[in-house]
């Protein structure tokens, strides 16, 4: 009776790769661009609105190119929904920045550029990081935020 | 100051003799390293089951001329388990005992002759994080007020042969709709010099993985019932793969045991504990997200091939850790046959 002195390391077979797959587009496209920020109304009412753009081949998003007019408070409507409903971990959204807000700054308070530029990179993060989540991904309030014009607040809690 | 001690001595305090405890083939049989509770590596005599322990112990008077009174000299081979939060209570799994002298006194330096023969030692030496169990002999002096004791540890291995059933481990699993893999691992049970070999297969790929790891995790059960607790050690952490993967992607494993410590399984010692060791397959996508999959798997320790050189007992021990297709030959020509 003898005893391999050596350990098989041979690798175990596998089935060799279709081209198709191999070369093909990844099944992961997923990216999201919040950009191009406008303030609309006027005086004390004034607020700032983002365009978010989706592009992606995942099948569960209805549409494969879509692109919304969101503000600051949608978003965070849309965090309240998933750590409500979801199990997930929401990653933090940008400072509401209520300093920014009283009266007598020196500069444009939550209209400074530098301010919207800050936001906007902070919202891009946040909403990339939910989307690609594959238990947010199940959500209604995500597809309505990122697919339908504008959020129906009356609407009923489920997944997808 | 030396004044002081003669007196103490004179009455009985102090220790007026040590012990020193030899093993009769402390010239031939080898040494294995064990780490103790501090983390410290030491070397120690080894033994499997059924081997005789043998030796002698050495009463050396520090007062020639004085003589020695005692209530009796006998020694003990003892396998325990101690639980680090319970440290009182010692349950003894092994205990022997020979007598090597009966109440009297020793007038001189003197030495006894033990053997325990065959002794049972059926778990390997343990020193986990909550628990440890080890095997010793314990020579004691017995006195009035205080007894003279001397303690040698050994440390004992369990042996196994190549199990009959090593199926390996093959299974599908996913998140719905994200990823499906499909993961495979040669074997069930790993001796601790053996090699990992396996492959994982992308059947869908939906999330953006940044890459791949492996690790090797050890959870040490202490306790039973509600005062159940798991320890959990990631021994091991092997990146298999860095970057995204496609449909129809195959990834091959290769983790080499022998460059990690790890111990045997242990199941349900004496009822006490266990030592369980499992692989993690991790896959982490680029926002941090770890996605993983635990699978138990079982580890034995080989017998090394006997050499001639070896003690004749030692062989035996080893014998019966072998796999014997020869079963009416001899055992001298069996080995023979390995070496």
């Amino acid at each position: 009776m003898s005893q391999p002195t050596v350990a098989d390391t041979r690798r175990l077979c596998s089935k060799p790769q279709d081209l198709t797959d191999a070369y093909g587009p990844p099944s992961n496209f997923l990216e999201i661009d919040v950009f191009d920020p406008q303030t609309v109304g006027v005086g004390r009412t004034r607020y700032t609105v983002y365009k978010v753009r989706m592009r992606t081949n995942l099948p569960i998003f209805k549409l494969k190119d879509s692109c919304v007019t969101r503000r600051y408070s949608d978003f965070e409507w849309l965090k309240t929904e998933l750590e409500r409903d979801s199990k997930i971990v929401v990653p933090p959204l940008p400072g509401k920045a209520l300093k920014r807000q009283l009266p007598f700054r020196g500069d444009e308070g939550i209209f400074e550029d530098s301010f919207i530029e800050e936001r906007r990179v902070g919202l891009e993060q946040f909403i990339n990081r939910i989307a690609g989540h594959p238990l947010a991904q199940n959500e209604r309030c995500l597809h309505m935020f990122l697919q339908e014009e504008s959020i129906d607040r009356n609407y009923i809690p489920g997944k997808v | 100051k030396h004044l002081f001690f003669a007196a103490m001595s004179f009455f009985g305090f102090g220790q007026s003799a040590d012990i020193d405890i030899v093993l009769n083939d402390a010239d031939t049989r080898k040494k294995a390293e064990h780490k103790s509770e501090d983390g410290r590596k030491d070397k120690y005599f080894l033994f499997y089951d059924g081997e005789t322990v043998a030796g002698k112990v050495n009463v050396n008077l520090k007062y020639p001329g004085k003589r020695l009174e005692h209530n009796g000299i006998k020694i003990e081979f003892v396998g325990q388990i101690e639980l680090y939060y319970d440290r009182g209570n010692h349950h003894e799994f092994v205990s022997l005992v020979k007598d090597l002298a009966r109440p009297g006194e020793l007038t001189q330096s003197q030495s006894f002759d033990f053997e325990f023969t065959h002794v049972e030692k059926p778990y390997e030496s343990y020193t986990g994080q909550n628990v440890k169990l080890r095997y010793f002999l314990r020579a004691t002096v017995g006195r009035r007020l205080n007894d003279i004791s001397k303690e040698l540890d050994i440390v004992v291995h369990t042996l196994s042969t190549y199990p009959e059933l090593n199926s390996s481990i093959k299974m599908e699993v996913g998140i719905e709709d994200c990823l499906h893999i499909e993961f495979e691992y040669n074997k069930s049970k790993y001796h601790l010099k053996d090699v990992i070999v396996g492959k994982i297969y992308f059947l869908l790929v939906r999330i953006k993985i940044k890459h791949m790891e492996i690790d090797i995790i050890k959870r040490e059960t202490t306790g039973t019932g509600p005062n159940v607790y798991h320890e959990n050690d990631t021994i091991a952490k092997y990146e298999i793969m860095d970057g995204a993967p496609v449909r129809g992607e195959s990834i091959p494993i290769r983790l080499f045991l022998a460059g990690y410590e790890l111990t045997p399984t242990m199941r349900d010692v004496n009822k006490k504990f266990s030592v369980r060791y499992y692989l993690n397959l991790v896959l982490i996508d680029e926002e941090e997200r770890r996605y993983f999959k635990q699978q138990e798997i079982t580890l034995w320790r080989k017998g090394d091939i006997v050499r001639k050189s070896m003690s004749h007992q030692a062989a035996i021990a080893s014998q019966r850790f072998e796999s014997s297709s020869h079963p009416e030959k001899s055992p001298t020509q069996e080995i023979e046959e390995n070496s």
